[in-house]
């Protein structure tokens, strides 16, 4: 799928698309979310694109985003179970256990989205994900704290929507469970301090950590893995796009 | 002992974390200090991460709150065995899955756009500590996201209020704190 393509043919279709994004601007300090969560789902553009705005909350154009994620991290999960030799024995209750959070998330977003939820998007994955338990745990790895940065970027655009942020938080701190648990399979640390980190800021809220009191000995590493860094959802979707087929 | 007022409005949220990330520093400083006996190269690593992490978010959160922030609070752990590992790791999973809760359960009471970013950005940090700990306690288990802890029907952690959280906290803290003046929607 042509990512970029698709959003343009949505602006071509919706020639609405530019008002309702002003409009979230103003509502719910929320940008550019309508035009790249459709995006993401082929199956629906237009129609339920109206659907969703007939709603009248940005809130229901995130929980699409998020239920694209959910509907990946459930897909790949099921195909990891059924796929014969994959997982050893010894791991399979931690991957039974986050498969069955992920389909979950996926009943409870569409749950939420009632008649506009959208269907599941068709995926693809790298060769070797279902044959090699290395590449398979390394994707993983990837998804989950994917999806911990993907929830935590929307978090600000959810700040009116007290409800469905508070449910927000509470899958996204799962998402970070199922990544600590993920990461030390693959012999990494549970928390995000390594080269494949996205994470790199010393400085939070304006204030320089490596100047605070009491911190003399904590590693650079430990500074950086103390806050996790969000994604947005262009940045996400740079990630996901490979995934959707 | 004066109680300690945490303050109303955005004020209140932050010196309500300040206070959790006080406990939890504390404990893991006493931890580190106090290895229990048979503790494991990869569990001090692992203990000295989680110390230096609630070390960093205390000093994060007294800087930022400035001259807002509440005192230091006297911890209270005569109920815990820093010399046995099971009482150790037990506390620690406790402290983390609470911190877990309250960071959830305190997001839609903030009001300021970046505080909620700074509590999104320590709350799964809390949760990748919650999911270690709990694999040290059984590792290769369910246990990390278990179904004692997120409802395995919605896959939801715990959204807990300060008023159902500070009483817990409370009873490893000597210092009286009073939640009275926080938001509660």
């Amino acid at each position: 799928m042509d990512l970029i393509k698709l959003i343009s043919d949505i602006e071509q279709v919706d020639a609405d698309a530019n008002e309702r994004l002003s409009f979230y601007s103003r509502r719910n300090l929320f940008k550019m979310g309508s035009r790249v969560a459709a995006a993401a789902l082929p199956t629906i553009v237009a129609g339920s694109l109206n659907e969703a705005f007939a709603q009248s909350s940005a809130a229901v154009d995130v929980v699409k985003y998020a239920l694209t994620l959910e509907y990946l991290e459930n897909d790949f999960y099921l195909k990891g179970l059924a796929a014969s030799g994959l997982i050893p024995s010894s791991d399979r209750t931690i991957f039974s256990q986050i498969s069955k959070h992920e389909t979950a998330h996926v009943a409870l977003l569409r749950g939420a989205l009632g008649t506009a939820a959208p269907a599941s998007p068709t995926f693809k994955y790298p060769t070797g994900t279902f044959t090699s338990y290395q590449t398979f745990v390394a994707t993983a790895r990837i998804l989950e704290d994917t999806g911990v940065a993907a929830y935590k970027g929307q978090a600000g655009a959810l700040i009116n929507d007290k409800a469905i942020l508070q449910t927000a938080l509470q899958i996204h701190s799962v998402e970070a469970r199922h990544a600590s648990e993920i990461r030390r399979l693959a012999g990494l640390k549970g928390w995000v301090s390594d080269s494949v980190s996205t994470n790199s800021s010393l400085t939070q809220g304006g204030v320089n950590l490596k100047t605070l009191p009491n911190t003399t000995g904590i590693s650079d590493d430990n500074f950086r893995a103390a806050f996790d860094e969000p994604l947005t959802m262009a940045q996400v979707l740079a990630l996901a796009g490979p995934f959707i087929g | 002992m004066a109680t300690v007022d945490l303050g109303s409005g955005d004020v209140g949220i932050l010196n309500y974390a300040y206070a959790l990330e006080q406990l939890e520093a504390a404990f893991y400083t006493q931890v580190v200090a106090t290895p229990f006996s048979g503790m494991t190269t990869a569990e001090t690593q692992i203990l000295t991460d989680l110390r230096d992490h609630e070390v960093i978010h205390r000093e994060f959160f007294k800087a930022a709150l400035s001259t807002s922030a509440i005192g230091a609070l006297t911890p209270n752990f005569t109920g815990i065995n820093f010399n046995d590992r099971s009482s150790v790791l037990n506390t620690a999973k406790a402290f983390e899955d609470l911190g877990v809760a309250a960071y959830n359960g305190a997001g839609n009471l903030i009001k300021d756009v970046n505080y909620l970013a700074l509590a999104g950005k320590i709350v799964s940090v809390e949760a990748r500590h919650a999911a270690a700990i709990r694999d040290l306690l059984n590792p290769k288990s369910a246990d990390f996201a278990g179904d004692d802890i997120v409802t395995p029907s919605t896959g939801l952690d715990p959204a807990t209020k300060p008023s159902g959280v500070l009483p817990t906290a409370q009873k490893f803290v000597k210092t009286p704190i009073s939640g009275a003046n926080l938001p509660t929607a």
